[in-house]
């Protein structure tokens, strides 16, 4: 009995680690730039995919994971500075639309030169599932769970510490006056759109490993991440790591207990619950229209 | 007459209290400024004469019902309507759609009707529109009829969102801070208008900063100060009074 | 003015008319019909989504599952249950309505991304439901059904598809210039300030909410039996999205606007057909052109730039 429970919740912190990866891309851009972008799952496909390409290359993995995360971020560097810079001052509908068209460029692309198979990549420390309690953990898992909560710890320091993080900060409380400040909100957008073009890439990179990566692979995780920000109250950071765990779990347990098929339908069904209680998320502030 | 009636009303927010037992009335077809300097409670009194907020403790009265409880849309029907200190137009339409906007509660608002395009809907939206122009034109806005709310100036969005009020025929109407941001002749404008709206019998109560103008139109005033009423009375009364000057400047 | 409104009407849904009326004359194969027809399916849904979303300012990332609900509930009572088509179609869109009145009260009360969030999860449960239950809906194979019997050939459908785009113009346009429309407009505009003239906001954003999801089913329905066949994509998260984008490049709160947007975007990929592996990566770029260039979409930003002219 226990040691199936341990069995779902594993899987559950696995994938919600990688959720939360994908929500916190969701609420920097936000944060930066009050879009959502629905490009964000592409990133994390490409992350995944491109770790394939430069293996196929012959490079070794590291080097190839390395470039791989250059890649995607230079994808969001360019999504950033070629559509949303030059639509400043459209509606937030438009820009969704525009990052839409930016995931179906991006599918498109890695479709042409990627193809549409499926492919593995190699866990990165073997195979060799480790007992505990009864319950097994592959040693990917372990890595997804390290790796996200290294990152989380280094966004932490990013934001409170340093001069950029702290522009960000700055201008997702306040745009104008963020300028006023002189803080460089172009940079700041820029930057935004890099770092979480790098946690997408990172968490594909992360998962590919187990569950095996395609041109439409961000599409699903893509979604869940958005829960998981949405969950957690859009542009709070730690709100999006605990929904992407809560998501994560929820998600496992429902396969576990309940029906697979209808697994991926746990997250929404919980995030249209919460949203009815919450209309904020679960730690989101609520708003107050000043008249 | 008496058509609003304040009972020892508090609202605290967060143990601050931002009403702090006032009791007030105010006459049917008067001019009722309410004045103080910043952070005095007025446009919290203000949300919680119609029904945004609800008071900690006290009643508000308005025509012998409560307002509390009450939705925005529910005190409208009962006659009350208000602007905004901070503009609310409805940019994504003309003037003229603004206003009629504001007599929604008097046209026929059938949901087939107005799917198919019957005659009653057309006939119904013909007239409103004409008694819509009368009310421009009586705000001085006429011109405008037919005009993007988005290329109007500042001061004419002003005036547009009083003929929106009075478009749905109140009995009181609040205006909240309606010359804020205006220059002095704007602010004349103005003064005509609410001093137009009160001769056709409506009951206004104005939140002001602009005090050439509050002495000027008022009827009665009321000055709050920290949430506490300082003194109420007419224009004269009220500036004679030493609390009053003592509280402006900087007792 | 006024007149100049009335007969902006008249005149776009004349034009309307006239295309409808004279584009037979080019069209020389079955196929050139198929889309002719698919063209009025998607553009009758995006003038109702275009109520809800242009005029009323609510973002829906989920009419595809109304679409979907539609051509199931169809599918299911004429296949299963042996019913009359036409009372199929009327019931399941009263069913698509009535769940949409429940769903639209909670739902409507959140902003912004959270509504978006809301709709998409909402859409994406029902298709997952259409998906799963494969002993009703025939799982991810879809399922037959039998066409209307009256319907003998693919011409009567062009007339019947573009006599309903005729009306749902018509009657979107009626809407919009009445009181409810332009409570609802105001309800985009400021909620607080539609409130204190009367307006009980979330009467109005509830009831646009139903009837665009009305308009969705009974597309729904009637391509169900146009096409044959049903499968759970036409509920699906892409369709979704294909319907708001078609809204929002033709031009939001433009009832024409959601006509071209969805007869654009309805063509483009079939003359994208040619390249192959690059088709869907031209069609994002040229959407992602379309909203950077013309962020207000096609409609408006023309209109924009006549009236400028005009000065």
């Amino acid at each position: 009995m226990f040691a199936e429970f341990l069995q779902f919740l594993f899987s559950g912190i696995t994938l919600g680690a990688t959720y939360a990866l994908v929500g916190l891309g969701f609420s920097i851009i936000y944060n930066a730039s009050h879009v959502i972008n629905f490009a964000q799952g592409e990133f994390v496909m490409l992350g995944g995919m491109g770790t394939v390409f430069f293996l196929g290359l012959g490079l070794p993995m590291p080097i190839a994971i390395l470039a791989a995360i250059a890649l995607t971020t230079l994808f969001g560097f360019g999504l950033e500075k070629l559509a949303i810079a030059p639509a400043r001052g459209a509606s937030v509908v438009t820009l969704i639309i525009i990052t839409i068209g930016a995931s179906i460029v991006m599918r498109g692309l890695a479709q042409v030169f990627w193809g549409k198979e499926f492919h593995a990549v190699p866990a990165f420390s073997g195979d060799e599932p480790i007992n505990i309690a009864g319950a097994t953990i592959l040693p990917q898992s372990l890595w997804v769970l390290g790796v996200t909560v290294l990152l989380v710890f280094a966004l932490r320091y990013f934001f409170d510490k340093t001069m950029m993080g702290k522009a960000i900060i700055a201008t997702s409380l306040n745009r104008d006056a963020a300028l006023l400040m002189g803080i460089n909100v172009k940079l700041v957008l820029f930057i935004s759109f890099g770092l979480s073009a790098a946690l997408g890439a990172i968490a594909g990179i992360l998962v590919a490993p187990i569950t095996l990566t395609n041109f439409e692979a961000g599409i699903m995780l893509g979604l869940k991440g958005f829960c998981a920000a949405i969950l957690g109250g859009l542009g709070n950071g730690m709100g999006a790591v605990a929904g992407g765990m809560i998501v994560g779990i929820a998600e496992a347990m429902g396969a576990g207990y309940w029906v697979s098929e209808y697994k991926d339908a746990v997250a929404f069904i919980l995030i249209l619950l919460v949203l009815f209680f919450k209309p904020s998320g679960l730690f989101g502030k609520t708003g107050t229209e000043r008249v | 007459m008496t058509l609003l009636k304040v009972n020892n009303l508090s609202i605290e927010f967060g143990g601050v209290r931002a009403i702090d037992d006032l009791s007030f009335t105010i006459n049917s077809g008067t001019i009722h400024s309410i004045i103080g300097p910043n952070g005095a409670g007025k446009t919290t009194l203000f949300n919680l004469i119609t029904g945004v907020y609800t008071p900690t403790s006290g009643t508000i009265l308005y025509d012998d019902e409560g307002v509390t409880g009450f939705k925005s849309y529910e005190l409208a029907a009962r006659g009350m309507s208000r602007t905004f200190q901070n503009l609310q137009i409805f940019f994504n339409m003309t003037a003229i759609e603004n206003v009629m906007v504001g007599a929604h509660l008097h046209l026929n608002r059938g949901f087939l009707a107005s799917f198919f395009g019957l005659p009653s809907i057309k006939a119904g939206d013909r007239h409103c529109r004409e008694t819509c122009l009368e009310l421009l034109d009586f705000v001085g806005l006429k011109k405008y009829a037919d005009i993007d709310t988005e290329s109007m100036p500042y001061g004419a969005l002003k005036r547009l969102e009083i003929a929106r009020a009075l478009a749905s025929k109140p009995k009181i109407l609040l205006l909240d801070e309606p010359a804020a941001g205006l220059n002095p002749a704007e602010s004349r404008e103005i003064d005509k208008v609410i001093k137009k709206v009160a001769e056709r019998g409506i009951t206004v109560v104005l939140v002001e900063h602009d005090m050439k103008m509050v002495m000027e139109i008022s009827d009665h005033i009321l000055v709050l100060d920290y949430g506490r009423k300082l003194t109420e009375g007419t224009a004269l009364e009220v500036r004679n009074n030493p609390d009053v000057i003592a509280a402006y400047l900087g007792g | 003015m006024m007149m100049n409104l009335k007969s902006a009407k008249t005149g776009g849904i004349l034009v309307l008319c006239a295309v409808i009326a004279i584009l037979p004359a080019f069209l020389s194969n079955a196929f050139q019909y198929e889309i002719a027809i698919l063209i009025g399916f998607n553009a009758i849904v995006c003038i109702g989504l275009n109520l809800l979303i242009g005029y009323g300012g609510q973002i829906s990332l989920g009419h595809g599952a109304f679409v979907g609900l539609g051509a199931y509930g169809s599918a299911i009572l004429t296949m299963n249950q042996g019913w009359d088509p036409l009372l199929s179609m009327v019931i399941a869109a009263i069913f698509t309505g009535i769940l949409a009145f429940v769903i639209a009260r909670p739902i409507l009360k959140l902003k912004g991304h959270y509504l978006a969030m809301a709709t998409l999860g909402m859409g994406i449960i029902i298709s997952i439901v259409i998906n799963t239950e494969d002993q009703l809906t025939g799982g991810p194979d879809g399922m037959y059904v039998d066409g209307l019997s009256f319907m003998a050939t693919q011409i009567y459908w062009y007339w019947l598809v573009g006599a309903l785009l005729v009306f749902s113009v018509w009657a979107s346009l009626n809407l919009i210039h009445s009181p409810i429309g332009r409570a609802l407009r105001a309800v985009h505009g400021s909620e607080v300030a539609a409130e204190v003239v009367g307006v009980d906001t979330t009467q109005y954003k509830v009831l646009i909410f139903v009837v665009s999801a009305v308009f969705a089913s009974i597309v729904g329905s009637f391509g169900v039996y146009y096409s044959n066949f049903v499968t759970p994509d036409i509920a699906g998260f892409f369709h979704s999205i294909e319907l708001v984008v078609m809204v929002v490049f033709g031009g939001m709160a433009s009832t024409f606007g959601a006509v071209i947007g969805a007869a654009i975007l309805t063509t483009l990929p079939q003359f994208l057909t040619f390249l192959h592996d690059y088709e869907h990566l031209v069609f994002g770029l040229i959407l992602m052109l379309t909203m950077i260039f013309l962020p207000k979409g096609l409609v408006p930003s023309i209109a924009g730039l006549l009236k400028k002219g005009d000065k």
